[in-house]
């Protein structure tokens, strides 16, 4: 707490202490989260927060459904980046079950994984943006982003709740279409996305009034357990890609960028950067795509195709299987993170052998950090609390679970 | 420098607190000790202060409700995390239905805050010493702990939702 | 100026003529200001509608209302959980007549796949709702199909709606006093 603010804070007049209501539906809040401010004049002296506006019970749910229709539950969890949210959990499911997917399946992932990350990431930056005043920063990478969309599309019909993959590996092959999209997209991306970051990395306003607004130090950031970009904008270069990499990670060349301050034009910059990192993983992905199967083989969980269980006997007995949820699983208890668009997702899984999870935690990077909020904008005026509010990227179906 | 593994986590642990590691195995890589309920703080502030292992990342907590194993019917299960040695910890703590009391680690980590009142929410555990132990995603008039393996999952208020359509229950229609 | 074509009028050389009930519904149609209450899922697929590849503000909408009290249209995108009904209420009965509801998602139509302890049922169950865009999310077209349907109701609906029996008696049945628009 600087000196300034403790004087404010001891010569404060408790008659001009305001009390205000910042939320739920406040249009800067993008979503549905309150706090309750207590501010002198501009000045925040303390501020209260109600989360679970969104609450919807995945964990119960989750303990309700077989494996292969959690995927969709998953969805829903950080709907900005929702293949990595699906692909972490079918990891976990693999991991439990141990199974060896193909090399083309773990490249093919991370292309995806790679172009949810740009989407997420140009969500929260276009939105940093908005707040700060600049509308035109949210139009531009938007109409970027339905070409995100567009390859989702290709690979799984829908364009934000995925439910991409299956456990063993993907529904469908990349398409024709697929890869002329995705050669498109990485020739006019990049341009297009330079043009948004000079629209606000060095302006001069956009940077008067990010830097030192919400700043977290590393020390505190790492005791509310913070994880992904917030934290490594506080300096801390903790990326579970890195870490334990999974889904192939440990071939590609790629840098985890850190910020100093840990304050919002840090978290700006620090996504910006991972854009730009995102973008080489998927082309070293892409231009060494293996040549394989696009599944592993996998027929306790993997579907067979629709024509082979009308014609072959061994299909439609596998397709019941899987279907009536008759398979059998390995009991156990897995953890397995990988690294959303907020930082380290987890799920921690708990199998009795029986068809659905006996207990399914899910690590929610947006509801372990959000806690911090309040020591981060106390201090600030109403306007800095707003733009740290949105540079944190809280996803309220993520918060709220 | 070497990096220490699960044994050597597991062989520090037990040299240090002998008495209280009830259990330990090993699953998919991650090491698992059970800890007497009541020493678990001691534990992980230890595990946090040793140098060679510091566990500085508290990466989750779960409650998980066991209805039939009697006497230890609440689990309470920290994940930890040592970036130092790249190694994932699992402590857990049983809890009796009748005495669902356990020591706060918010004094060790400051991220443990919402994840207790999570805990608490969903499962009723009461982590002693927090300091704001209230519901956090549930309504607070909410009068008990969803999570808890015998409550429904569904929505009691709706009405469209007929057993007989749904070929659960065949006396009518 | 030309003829205006979405009009059923009277027309001669240089003169149209039509009622004013009419022009004011057509005015009212296509400029209706929305309140967006986007919770989840369904509000990051109304950013797209609102972005650049499908352009909102053809329909007269760039203007968003987060005010309730300046809004025309309440666009309720996403999950309502019970907690959250509440609000959702308050908000609806501060916004001023003439208002329509447009219920987006299969959440907020009917709960969707949350057929959970803490999601509200479909948020029909505490405030009146006009047109249902079903999806889990709808892509933006729906959206926009659902925004047209609304524009066809504002343009049919009597400017006096309010003062109805029957708009009277659906308010009363969630319990909201037509004329202070708090609950009873």
């Amino acid at each position: 707490m600087s000196q300034d603010l403790k004087d404010a804070l001891q010569n404060a007049d408790p008659a001009n202490i305001a009390t205000i209501n910042f939320g739920p539906t406040h249009p800067s809040t993008h979503g549905i989260f309150q706090n309750i401010l207590k501010v002198d004049g501009e000045k925040i002296i303390s501020s209260e927060q109600t989360v679970g506006y969104i609450h919807r019970a995945f964990e119960k749910l989750a303990e309700r459904r077989p494996y292969n229709q959690i995927t969709p539950i998953t969805d829903r969890l950080n709907y900005c980046s929702s293949p990595i949210n699906n692909i972490g959990w079918e990891m976990t499911v693999e991991k439990l079950i141990g199974v060896d997917i193909p090399k083309r399946v773990q490249y093919m992932r991370v292309i995806i994984m790679e172009l949810a990350r740009i989407a997420d990431h140009l969500i929260c930056n276009s939105v940093i943006g908005v707040d700060a005043g600049a509308l035109t920063s949210f139009f531009y990478p938007f109409s970027e982003r339905e070409k995100i969309y567009e390859l989702y599309e290709e690979l799984s019909g829908a364009r934000l709740t995925t439910n991409v993959g299956r456990i063993g590996g993907f529904e469908r092959d990349f398409n024709p279409l697929f890869h002329q999209k995705l050669k498109s997209f990485l020739k006019t991306f990049p341009k297009a996305f330079e043009e948004f970051d000079s629209m606000l990395a060095r302006n001069r306003i956009f940077m008067d009034r990010t830097k030192g607004a919400g700043p977290i130090s590393a020390e505190r950031a790492l005791s509310y357990s913070f994880s992904g970009p917030n934290l490594r904008a506080a300096g801390v270069d903790y990326d579970v890609r890195v870490m334990s990499p999974y889904s192939s990670y440990e071939d590609f060349d790629f840098i985890v960028p850190v910020g100093v301050n840990g304050d919002t034009y840090d978290r700006f910059m620090v996504r910006q950067e991972e854009i730009r990192q995102s973008l080489r993983i998927i082309e070293q992905a892409y231009n060494n795509l293996p040549e394989g199967d696009y599944k592993a083989d996998l027929p306790d969980f993997y579907l067979p195709p629709k024509a082979d269980v009308y014609n072959n006997m061994e299909a439609l007995i596998y397709h019941f299987k899987i279907v009536m949820g008759e398979t059998e699983l390995p009991v156990g208890e897995v953890y397995h993170a990988v690294e959303g668009g907020n930082g380290e997702l987890g799920y921690y899984l708990i199998s009795d052998g029986g068809r659905t999870p006996y207990r399914l935690q899910f690590r929610r990077p947006c509801f372990i950090y959000y806690q911090a909020y309040p020591e981060m904008i106390k201090g600030m005026p109403i306007s800095d609390a707003v733009l740290t509010l949105s540079s944190i990227n809280v996803i309220a179906g993520e918060l709220d679970a | 420098m070497d990096k220490k593994n699960n044994q050597d986590y597991l062989a520090a642990i037990q040299a240090a607190f002998s008495a209280d590691v009830l259990a330990h195995e090993e699953t998919f890589g991650i090491l698992n000790v059970e800890i007497s309920t009541a020493k678990i703080h001691d534990v992980i502030a230890w595990l946090q202060q040793e140098p060679s292992l510091s566990v500085n990342y508290l990466t989750n907590i779960a409650g998980i409700h066991y209805p039939e194993a009697a006497g230890r019917e609440f689990a309470v299960v920290y994940q930890l995390h040592s970036w130092k040695n790249n190694v994932r910890l699992r402590i857990k703590g049983y809890l009796p239905k009748e005495d669902l009391h356990i020591a706060t680690i918010t004094n060790l980590f400051a991220g443990a805050n919402w994840m207790e009142r999570e805990t608490y929410d969903f499962f009723g555990i009461i982590f002693d010493g927090h300091p704001d132990l209230r519901r956090i995603l549930n309504m607070d008039d909410m009068d008990y702990f969803p999570m808890r393996k015998e409550y429904v999952l569904e929505d009691a208020t709706r009405e469209d939702k007929d057993d007989r359509f749904f070929g659960r229950n065949n006396n009518e229609l | 100026m030309g003829k205006i074509e979405d009009l059923e009028t009277i027309n001669g050389e240089g003169y149209q003529l039509t009622t004013l009930d009419k022009a004011i519904a057509l005015a009212r149609a296509n400029s209706v200001w929305p309140l967006p209450f986007a919770t989840s899922c369904c509000g990051i697929e109304f950013m797209a509608t609102m972005g650049s590849a499908y352009d909102l503000s053809r329909f007269g909408m760039e203007r968003m209302s987060f005010t309730p009290r300046q809004a025309d249209l309440l666009i309720v995108a996403g999950t309502i959980s019970k907690k959250l009904g509440p609000v959702l209420k308050t908000v609806y009965e501060q916004m001023a007549e003439p208002k329509w509801v447009l219920s987006v998602g299969a959440c907020a139509c009917s709960g969707g796949i949350f057929d959970t302890y803490s999601v509200l049922q479909g948020i029909d169950r505490i405030i009146p709702v006009d047109v249902y865009v079903p999806g889990c999310p709808p892509r933006p077209e729906q959206i926009i199909e659902g925004v047209m349907n609304i524009h066809e109701l504002v343009k049919k609906e009597s400017n006096r709606r309010r003062y109805s029996d029957e708009y009277k008696h659906l308010l009363g049945s969630y319990q909201i006093d037509i004329d202070n628009g708090q609950e009873k």
